[in-house]
C-alpha cells in the first residue's frame, strides 16, 4: 500500500523522459523563443506561464509598455484600468504592474533557458548520435543567446540584478547581485562565445537566431556601453554593425511591408531577428495583438489593418508629431497619422479622441488581403533590422567611434531617408548628421519598436527636463522627472524575496 | 373545598408523534411515580393535594403539566444539551459529557428551515466559532464555510467534509464546482458535529487543521413502517443590485455635462435593465422517506428527494434528484452490527452569464432591449464604424442571458459499508470496518450562436466538458473498553487508505461552423493518502477525563523524503459538578472545565505534483515556427521539491456549564493557534524557479479566538415552550512572517480581487490577513472627498505607493448568533438572526462606476453611473482611495418561521404546516445592498433573493 503514495502525472511529462528525443530538444527550444511571443502553452496566452494575471500579457506587451508608454511616442487610453497610469506619467514605484511583469518575465525566460542547459550538456547528451550532438549543441547555442537577450533587457531596464546560470540548480536559494557593468561583461563574453557555434546568417531556420542575431545585440550594447559601464564602446559598436551589413542584408524597398502580415518574407533582406506572431497558431492577446488592434480608434475602419474591431488605446503626442515634415505621410510616408476626428493636443489622456494616432503595424498581407481570428495577427515583431544597425552605425560614427566612415553612415542614413520619401528629396548633407538628427531620425524610422527609452536615456533627454512631451511628468505641458527614472526599479517583491539585491537609489 | 384523588391517563410522544416508551411520570410533591409502556401510554393516580405531574425522559425536555383532568397527552421536546446524548467525533463517538474537546453539534430538530439547498445552510448561525456564508444569491453558488476562521492563508481554509465516515475530496466537479454540498440532501441529514479544537480534530491529522464538520444521516428505526412526506414551496424575491442613476436622471446629467457627441448617443428610451434580467423566481424541494424494519430484523430508510430552484437572475436554475437508502441489519445476538448507506444525486443545471448583472447595472438606461435589425439576434448593442459591436462596449444584458446556453449535469454517489463486530470471546473489544466511496461524473455544454454580440468575432461558440472524480476510502479501527473499578479506559487504534481521483478530458472549443477554435489541455490528477492513528480516553470517577490522540500520515503530494508526518493532542477535562462541594448544588447542574493541545497539519489546496519536475505540452495555438514548421512547445512547470505540511499548533481552554437542572446550557471557549510552514504561494528569488511565486512551506500566522454559547429553555409548560439559544465569536488573526527571509521589511503581497492590475489587499508580516491597501481619502469642508487628493501618510510630499496604507480587513471581529422558537399549544413560532461586527467591504460597485470616465469607455457608447457620482463627482475612478471601504458591520435576519401542528388527520396520518421567510432582513451602514460580500469585495453582487417559502409535512 505504501508504493500507492508514488503518484505520477499521466498528462504532464517528467523531466527525465522530456530529454530523451532530440525533438524534444527542439519543442523545450520552442519554448524558449515561444516565451517572448506568447504568455502560455494555450490559445490567447491560456493555461499562462505564470500565476499573475499581467504577466499572462507576455514578453513583448510588458516590453513594449515599459519602453515607449514613458516616452514622447505614447499615449495611451486605458492607462487606469491597465494600471498604467504611473509608467505613463513616469512616476512609478517598486509595487509597479507592469515593471513587475517585465522583470519576472526576463527572469522566467532565463530560468526555462538555464533548464534547457542544464539538459544540454555534453554529459547529459552522450548517448545521442554525433549529428543529433552537433544539433543540441547549436540549440543550445541558441538558448544562451535567448538567455542574452533577455539579461540585455534586464540590464538595459533595471541595470543591476540577479544573476543565475545553469550551473544553480531549481530551489529556494538567494542569487547574488550582478551590477551592471558585470553583466555587460557577462553578456558580451556570452555573445562571443557563441558567435561561432550559431549557424551563418541566413542558414538558420526561419525564426531561429543566427550569428547575425549576436552581433547586432553586440551592437546594441556596444551603443550603449557608456550608460551601462561609464565607458564608450563605440569601435566595438561599428565593428559588429560592420558584421551585420557586411553578411548580405539589404533595406526592404517598401517600408510598410516590414510590418504587415507578411513580413516573415523580410527576413531574407531587412529583418535580422523577428518575435513571430500568427492568427492560428502563435497567438497572444499581448505582443503583436495588441500593437495592431491598439492603435485603431475613433474613424479608422478596422477591417483596413486587417483585424475586426480597434481598441482605442494607443495614440502618439504632438512632440512626437513633430518630428515629421507634415502629419499626412505624403512628405515622408513613415508619418502617416490619423488626424479625422483627432486633436493634436491630450488634455485628458483617457479620451482616445485626443491625440493622433500613426499606422504602423497592420494585419495585412502583402496584396491586401488578410485572416484574423477575432483580431489575433500574423505580424511578427521585427526586434532586430538592418534600419537600426544602419542608425547605430551612423551615431557610433558621429560619437567618435574608431573605425566608422562618415560619408558610409551619411549614405546609410540616407538610404533611409530615400526610402521614407520615395526620393531624394530629404536626403541630407554630411553637417546635418548630428546627434540630435540621429535621435530624431531614430524616431522617424523605429517608433514604437520598443527603443525610444534606450534611446532617450542615451541622449540624456527621458528624464529631468531638457527635453518635456505632453504629459510627461503627470502635467500637462509636461514637467522634469526624476533621473532615478533611468533605471526601473527591482519589484518590491524580489526585494524582500532576496537579501542579496539593492534597491536603486531614489526608490 | 378538598380536592379529590385524580387518575389521570394519556399518551406521551416525540414532536414527530412518535410515541415515547420508558418516560417516567412523577407526580410533584409525592412519590408516585409510573412509566409509560411501548405505545406511549402511562396512567397514574395524583393524590390529593397534589396539582403537578412531571414528565422526564432522557434526551427530552423535563416537562411539568397540570394535573386537572383525567386525559393529558404530552409531547416531549428534545433537550439539546442533554449530557447523555451520545455525539459522533471522529472514528468513534462519545457521550456529550465526556467530551474534552471543543465539539458543536446540531442536530435536525434545529436546523434551519425553509428552501435550503445545500447542507451548511443548515447551520448557519447555530453554532459559535462556524461561519457559512452563500457565495451569492445564485442556486449554483454554494457557500463558504470557515470553522475558526481557517489556520491557513494560501492553503486551503475549508473544513474536512465527513460524510457518514468518508471524508469528502475539496472542491467539486466539472458541472459543479462551488455547490458540490449540494448534492447531499439537507433532508437527509440527522445531525451536523463541528469538531473545532485541535484535540478533537487531530484524529484526522493532516486534513485537520480548519476544523472538520461530521455529517450524519437519517437511519433505519426499528418498529413499525413510518412513511414522512415534505415539501417545500417557495418564492425568491430579487433584491436591489446597486443605487444607478435612473434613465432620467442620467438623461439630465448628459445634457448638462455631456459632450455633444455623447449627447447623440442619448437613445430617448427608458429601459430598467435590472429589472428585465431579474425575476421573481420559484423553487420547491419536495420528500418522501420510508422507514421502519424488513422482516423486524432489517432497519432501514430509505428517501427520495426532488428539488428544483430557479435564480433570481433569469435563466438561472438547478434542480436535483437524490435517493438514499440506509440499512442497519444486526446479527449473532447484536454482535456483528452492519451499516450500508448508499446515497444518489442527480443534478441539472443551467448557468445565467453572470457577466449580465454589471453590464444589466451599467448599461446605457435610454436605450432600448431591442434594436428592430435582425443583426446580434434582435438585441440593440452598441456599434463601431465598421457597424460591428464596439470591443470594449457594454454587451446587452438580456442577450447575454437569452443568447447563451450553459448547462451542466452531473450524478454522484456516494455511500459506505460499515461492520462492526463485538468479539464474541471479548464483548469489550470491538473492530470497525468502513468501506466508503464518492464517484461523480460530471458533463456539460456552453454555447453561444454567432449572431451573439459575445461571439460575433468567432462566430459563435461551442464547447462540451466532462469529468468523473472517485474518491475510495478503507478504515479500519478496534476499539478496546477496559472495565475498571470507578474508571474506564477506552483505546482505539486504526488504519485508514484514501484514494482520489479527478479525471477531464481536454476540451475543444468550436465555433458555430465547426472550426476548432481553441483547446484546453485534458487532467489527471490523482492523490493517496495513507494513516495510522490511535486515542486513548479515559476518565476517573466520572469527574477526570483524559484524551490522547495520534494520527500519522503519508501523502503522495509530497517527496518521500517528506510525506510522513505525525500529528499528536492531549486534552484534559474536569467535571466539578461531580466533586462532593459541588454535586449538592441545586443552582449549578454541570460544571466541566477543558485544556486541550494538538497539532494537525495541512495539505488541502496545493497542487496533487507539486514537487515533481513536470513539464507542459503546449496545444496548437501555442507554437513556434521553426522554418516551415511550426513545433508545439515543451514548458517546464514551476515545482519546490521540499515541500512539506503545513502544521498548527493549537491551545483550547473550555469551560462547559448547564444550571437548573440544564435548562441553561452553555460553553465558553479561549484559543490560540499558531500556524508554521505556512503553504504559501510567495514570491521567490527572481530566476530561481519557473513562475514569479511558487507554492512552498514559508511563513506563520497566529490567530486566537474567544466563544460563548448559551441555550436556554426559560418556559417549559405543556402549553408553552420557550426555547433561546444565543453564541458569539470572536476572532483575530496576524500574520507573523511571510518570507524565506529573515528579516522581511517588505510590504507585502497582494491578494484578493483585481483592482486595477493588482490585489485590493495585502498580506503583510506584523499585520491582520488581506487588509485593504488604500490610500486615505481626503475631504473638503463639508465632508466630499476630493479627487486625487490622498494623506501624504510618509510626510515626503509626493503622494506615491509608498502612502498605501492598510486599513482594516473584511474578516469580522465578532460574530453573533442568536436563534428562539416559542410553541404554544400547536402552534410554533421561531426565529435565527446573525450579526457580523467590525468586518469591511471594498464597495468595487460604486468605485468602478462612480467616476464621470466610466460614463464612456469606447466613443460608441455610454454607461449609466453609479448615483455616488453626483455625491462626489469624480472625473477619474479612485481605485485605491479608502473611501469605498466601508464599514459592513450587519445584522441579518436568516428566518423567521411558523409553524402549525395540525395533528392526526386521517388514520395515523400526522399533518404540520409551516411558513417561512428567509433573508428578511439586513441592517447595516454599508451603502451597496449586501454587507456580507466574499473577500470583502462587492463588485455587482448577484443579489441575495428573499424568499417565501410554505411547507407541509405528513407523517404516517
Amino acid at each position: 500500500c505504501v508504493s500507492q503514495l508514488d503518484q505520477l502525472p499521466t498528462v504532464e511529462t517528467t523531466s527525465e523522459s522530456v530529454y530523451t528525443s532530440v525533438e524534444n530538444y527542439k519543442s523545450v527550444l520552442a519554448k524558449l523563443y515561444a516565451s517572448y511571443a506568447v504568455g502560455g502553452n494555450e490559445k490567447g496566452d491560456g493555461n499562462a506561464d505564470m500565476a499573475s494575471p499581467t504577466a499572462a500579457y507576455g514578453y513583448l506587451r510588458s516590453y513594449f509598455n515599459l519602453q515607449e508608454i514613458p516616452t514622447d511616442e505614447v499615449i495611451y487610453t486605458w492607462a487606469g484600468g491597465d494600471n498604467l497610469v504611473d509608467i505613463q506619467y513616469m512616476r512609478w514605484g517598486a509595487s509597479d504592474t507592469w515593471v513587475s511583469s517585465m522583470y519576472y518575465r526576463i527572469y522566467y525566460t532565463i530560468a526555462i533557458c538555464n533548464e534547457f542547459l542544464r539538459n544540454a550538456g555534453d554529459d547529459k547528451i552522450a548517448g545521442f548520435s554525433e549529428a543529433e550532438q552537433q544539433e543540441i549543441r547549436v540549440f543550445a547555442a541558441e538558448a544562451r543567446f535567448l538567455r542574452t537577450l533577455a539579461y540585455s533587457h534586464a540590464m538595459d531596464l533595471f541595470g543591476h540584478v540577479p544573476f543565475v546560470t545553469e550551473n544553480d540548480q531549481v530551489s529556494a536559494f538567494f542569487p547574488p547581485r550582478i551590477t551592471r557593468a558585470e553583466l555587460f561583461d557577462y553578456v558580451e563574453t556570452e555573445l562571443k562565445a557563441i558567435e561561432t557555434i550559431l549557424p551563418e546568417p541566413f542558414a538558420n531556420e526561419y525564426g531561429r537566431a543566427s550569428r547575425a542575431a549576436a552581433w547586432t545585440l553586440l551592437a546594441k550594447n556596444y551603443l550603449n556601453a557608456s550608460v551601462y559601464t561609464g565607458t564608450e564602446r563605440n569601435a566595438d559598436c561599428i565593428t559588429y554593425c560592420n558584421k551585420v551589413i557586411g553578411s548580405g542584408f539589404a533595406l526592404e524597398a517598401d517600408y510598410g511591408k516590414l510590418f504587415n502580415a507578411d513580413n516573415d518574407r523580410r527576413t531574407q533582406n531587412e529583418i535580422i531577428f523577428p518575435i513571430q506572431s500568427d492568427a492560428a497558431k502563435t497567438t497572444t492577446w499581448g505582443g503583436m495583438t495588441y500593437l495592431v488592434n491598439g492603435p485603431i480608434l475613433g474613424s479608422m475602419n478596422s477591417p483596413d489593418y486587417g483585424v475586426t474591431s480597434g481598441w482605442q488605446s494607443i495614440r502618439t503626442l504632438r512632440e512626437f508629431v513633430a518630428l515629421f515634415p507634415d502629419t499626412t505621410g505624403e512628405v515622408d510616408r513613415r508619418g502617416a497619422f490619423w488626424t479625422d476626428g483627432q486633436t493634436l493636443d491630450v488634455d485628458d489622456p483617457s479620451s482616445s479622441s485626443q491625440g493622433y494616432t500613426i499606422v504602423k503595424y497592420t494585419n495585412l498581407n502583402d496584396d491586401g488581403s488578410y485572416t484574423t481570428d477575432d483580431g489575433l495577427v500574423n505580424t511578427d515583431f521585427p526586434l532586430f533590422r538592418l534600419a537600426d544597425v544602419y542608425l547605430m552605425y551612423a551615431e557610433a560614427t558621429v560619437r567618435g567611434g574608431a573605425g566608422g566612415d562618415a560619408a558610409t553612415a551619411l549614405g546609410y542614413v540616407n538610404q533611409l531617408r530615400e526610402r521614407a520619401y520615395g526620393n531624394t528629396g530629404g536626403n541630407i548633407g554630411a553637417a546635418a548628421l548630428t546627434l540630435d538628427f540621429l535621435l530624431a531620425e531614430r524616431g522617424r524610422e523605429l517608433f514604437w519598436e520598443c527603443v525610444r527609452r534606450t534611446d532617450l536615456i542615451r541622449f540624456g533627454r527621458f528624464t529631468g527636463d531638457d527635453y518635456l512631451w505632453q504629459w510627461k511628468g503627470g502635467t500637462v505641458e509636461g514637467s522634469a522627472t526624476d533621473a532615478r527614472f533611468d533605471l526601473y526599479p527591482i519589484p518590491a517583491t524580489d526585494l524582500a524575496a532576496n537579501p542579496n539585491l539593492i534597491q536603486h537609489t531614489g526608490y | 373545598q378538598q380536592q379529590q384523588q385524580l387518575t389521570v391517563q394519556g399518551t406521551v410522544r416525540d414532536d414527530q408523534g412518535t410515541p415515547l416508551a420508558g418516560v417516567g411520570i412523577a407526580v410533584a410533591g409525592t412519590v408516585a411515580q409510573a412509566v409509560t409502556d411501548a405505545e406511549g401510554r402511562y396512567r397514574i393516580t395524583v393524590p390529593a393535594g397534589a396539582h403537578q405531574l412531571v414528565f422526564s425522559s432522557i434526551g427530552y425536555l423535563t416537562q411539568t403539566v397540570e394535573a386537572d383532568r383525567q386525559q393529558i397527552d404530552v409531547v416531549l421536546l428534545p433537550s439539546s444539551q442533554d449530557l447523555e446524548e451520545v455525539v459522533v467525533v471522529g472514528y468513534g463517538s462519545q457521550t456529550k459529557k465526556d467530551l474534552t474537546g471543543s465539539v458543536a453539534n446540531v442536530a435536525s430538530k434545529d436546523f434551519n428551515a425553509g428552501l435550503v439547498g445545500s447542507a451548511e445552510q443548515l447551520i448557519n448561525g447555530k453554532a459559535s466559532g462556524v461561519q457559512v456564508m452563500s457565495n451569492s444569491g445564485s442556486p449554483t453558488a454554494g457557500s463558504t464555510i470557515r470553522i475558526r476562521g481557517g489556520a491557513s492563508l494560501s492553503a486551503s481554509n475549508d473544513p474536512l467534509i465527513v460524510l457518514d465516515g468518508v471524508p469528502l475530496e475539496n472542491g467539486g466537479i466539472s458541472g459543479n464546482g462551488s455547490n458540490f454540498m449540494s448534492l447531499i440532501n439537507p433532508n437527509d441529514i440527522e445531525s451536523m458535529t463541528i469538531l473545532k479544537d485541535a484535540s478533537a480534530t487531530a484524529i484526522y491529522g493532516s486534513r485537520a487543521s480548519n476544523g472538520v464538520v461530521l455529517i450524519t444521516t437519517k437511519k433505519g428505526t426499528t418498529g413499525t413502517l413510518r412513511i414522512g412526506f415534505s415539501s417545500v414551496l417557495s418564492m425568491q424575491q430579487q433584491q436591489k443590485v446597486a443605487d444607478m442613476l435612473s434613465p432620467q436622471r442620467f438623461e439630465q446629467v448628459i445634457q448638462e455635462q455631456g459632450t455633444a457627441a455623447q449627447q447623440t448617443l442619448l437613445g430617448g428610451q427608458r429601459t430598467d435593465w435590472v429589472g428585465q434580467v431579474f425575476q421573481s423566481a420559484f423553487g420547491t424541494d419536495n420528500n418522501v422517506s420510508l422507514s421502519g424494519s424488513v422482516t423486524n430484523a432489517v432497519p432501514f430508510r430509505a428517501s427520495v428527494g426532488f428539488f428544483d430552484q430557479q435564480g433570481t437572475l433569469r435563466t438561472d436554475r438547478t434542480d436535483r434528484v437524490t435517493g438514499a437508502l440506509s440499512l442497519s441489519p444486526t446479527f449473532f445476538d447484536a454482535h456483528l452490527t452492519l451499516n450500508l448507506n448508499v446515497k444518489g444525486a442527480l443534478n441539472n443545471n443551467r448557468f445565467a452569464n453572470t457577466d449580465a448583472i454589471w453590464s444589466a447595472v451599467a448599461f446605457n438606461p435610454t436605450q432600448p432591449v431591442h434594436s428592430g435589425s435582425e443583426a446580434f439576434g434582435g438585441f440593440y448593442e452598441s456599434l463601431d464604424n465598421a457597424g460591428v459591436p464596439a470591443t470594449g462596449a457594454n454587451l446587452n444584458p438580456v442577450g447575454l442571458l437569452e443568447q447563451e446556453t450553459h448547462k451542466s449535469r452531473v450524478g454522484r454517489s456516494t455511500g459506505n459499508l460499515d461492520i462492526d463486530y463485538k468479539f464474541h470471546f471479548l464483548p469489550a473489544l470491538k473492530a470497525h470496518v468502513t468501506l466508503g466511496y464518492d464517484y461523480a461524473h460530471g458533463e456539460g455544454e456552453n454555447r453561444i450562436p454567432a449572431s451573439a454580440a459575445n461571439a460575433y468575432t468567432v462566430g459563435g461558440s461551442f464547447n462540451e466538458y466532462a469529468q468523473n472524480t472517485q474518491n475510495r476510502l478503507l478504515t479500519a479501527y478496534l476499539n478496546y473498553t477496559a472495565p475498571l473499578e470507578n474508571s474506564s479506559l477506552e483505546v482505539t487504534a486504526g488504519y485508514d487508505f484514501q484514494y482520489w481521483s479527478a479525471k477531464s478530458p481536454s476540451v475543444i472549443y468550436f465555433n458555430e461552423a465547426g472550426d476548432v477554435q481553441s483547446t484546453a489541455m485534458a487532467s489527471d490528477q490523482r492523490h493517496t493518502l495513507l494513516s495510522v492513528y490511535g486515542r486513548i480516553n479515559y476518565q476517573y470517577g466520572g469527574r477526570y477525563l483524559v484524551t490522547a490522540t495520534i494520527r500519522r500520515d503519508g501523502t503522495s503530494r509530497f517527496s518521500p523524503e517528506n510525506r510522513w508526518g505525525t500529528f499528536p493532542s492531549l486534552a484534559l477535562a474536569w467535571r466539578l459538578s461531580e466533586e462532593d462541594f459541588l454535586s449538592g448544588s441545586h443552582t449549578l447542574s454541570d460544571l466541566k472545565l477543558r485544556a486541550s493541545y494538538g497539532v494537525t497539519g495541512q495539505q488541502d489546496g496545493i497542487g496533487n505534483y507539486g514537487y515533481l519536475s513536470i513539464y507542459n505540452r503546449g496545444d496548437d495555438f501555442a507554437q513556434y515556427r521553426f522554418g516551415e514548421s511550426f513545433y508545439r512547445v515543451l514548458r517546464p512547470s514551476v515545482y519546490v521539491y521540499d515541500l512539506r505540511w503545513e502544521t498548527t499548533r493549537a491551545f483550547n481552554y473550555g469551560i462547559d456549564f448547564g444550571l437548573w437542572g440544564n435548562r441553561i446550557t452553555g460553553a465558553v471557549e479561549y484559543y490560540t493557534r499558531k500556524t508554521h510552514d505556512l503553504l504559501a504561494n510567495v514570491s521567490v528569488p527572481a530566476g530561481t524557479n519557473f513562475d514569479q511565486t511558487a507554492t512552498t512551506n514559508v511563513g506563520n500566522i497566529e490567530s486566537r479566538g474567544f466563544e460563548f454559547q448559551v441555550n436556554a429553555t426559560p418556559i417549559s409548560r405543556e402549553t408553552l415552550t420557550w426555547e433561546v439559544g444565543f453564541n458569539a465569536t470572536q476572532q483575530h488573526t496576524r500574520v507573523t512572517n511571510l518570507s524565506m527571509v529573515e528579516d522581511d521589511k517588505s510590504v507585502g503581497s497582494y491578494v484578493g480581487p483585481w483592482v486595477s492590475g493588482r490585489g485590493i489587499q495585502i498580506l503583510t508580516t506584523g499585520y491582520e490577513p488581506n487588509m485593504f491597501y488604500v490610500y486615505k481619502q481626503v475631504y473638503d469642508e463639508q465632508g466630499k472627498p476630493l479627487e486625487n487628493v490622498y494623506a501624504d501618510l510618509n510626510g515626503d510630499g509626493i503622494i506615491n505607493e509608498s502612502d498605501l496604507y492598510r486599513y482594516e480587513s473584511p474578516a469580522a471581529e465578532w460574530f453573533l448568533g442568536f436563534n428562539t422558537q416559542l410553541t404554544y399549544k400547536r402552534w410554533t413560532v421561531g426565529t435565527t438572526l446573525r450579526a457580523n461586527v467590525g468586518n469591511y467591504v471594498f464597495n468595487n460597485t460604486k468605485m468602478d462606476l462612480g467616476a464621470w470616465e466610466t460614463l464612456q469607455y469606447v466613443p460608441f457608447a455610454l454607461n449609466n453611473l453609479h448615483s455616488d457620482f453626483l455625491n462626489t463627482g469624480f472625473r477619474a475612478r479612485q481605485y485605491y482611495s479608502d473611501y469605498y471601504v466601508e464599514n459592513a458591520s450587519f445584522l441579518r435576519m436568516e428566518n423567521i418561521t411558523l409553524g402549525y401542528d395540525v395533528g392526526r388527520i386521517a388514520g395515523s396520518a400526522r399533518l404540520r404546516l409551516g411558513a417561512i421567510v428567509q433573508n428578511v432582513f439586513v441592517q447595516s451602514k454599508y451603502t451597496g445592498n449586501d454587507p456580507e460580500m466574499p473577500n470583502g469585495f462587492d463588485s455587482t453582487f448577484y443579489p441575495r433573493p428573499r424568499t417565501y417559502s410554505l411547507s407541509v409535512n405528513l407523517q404516517f
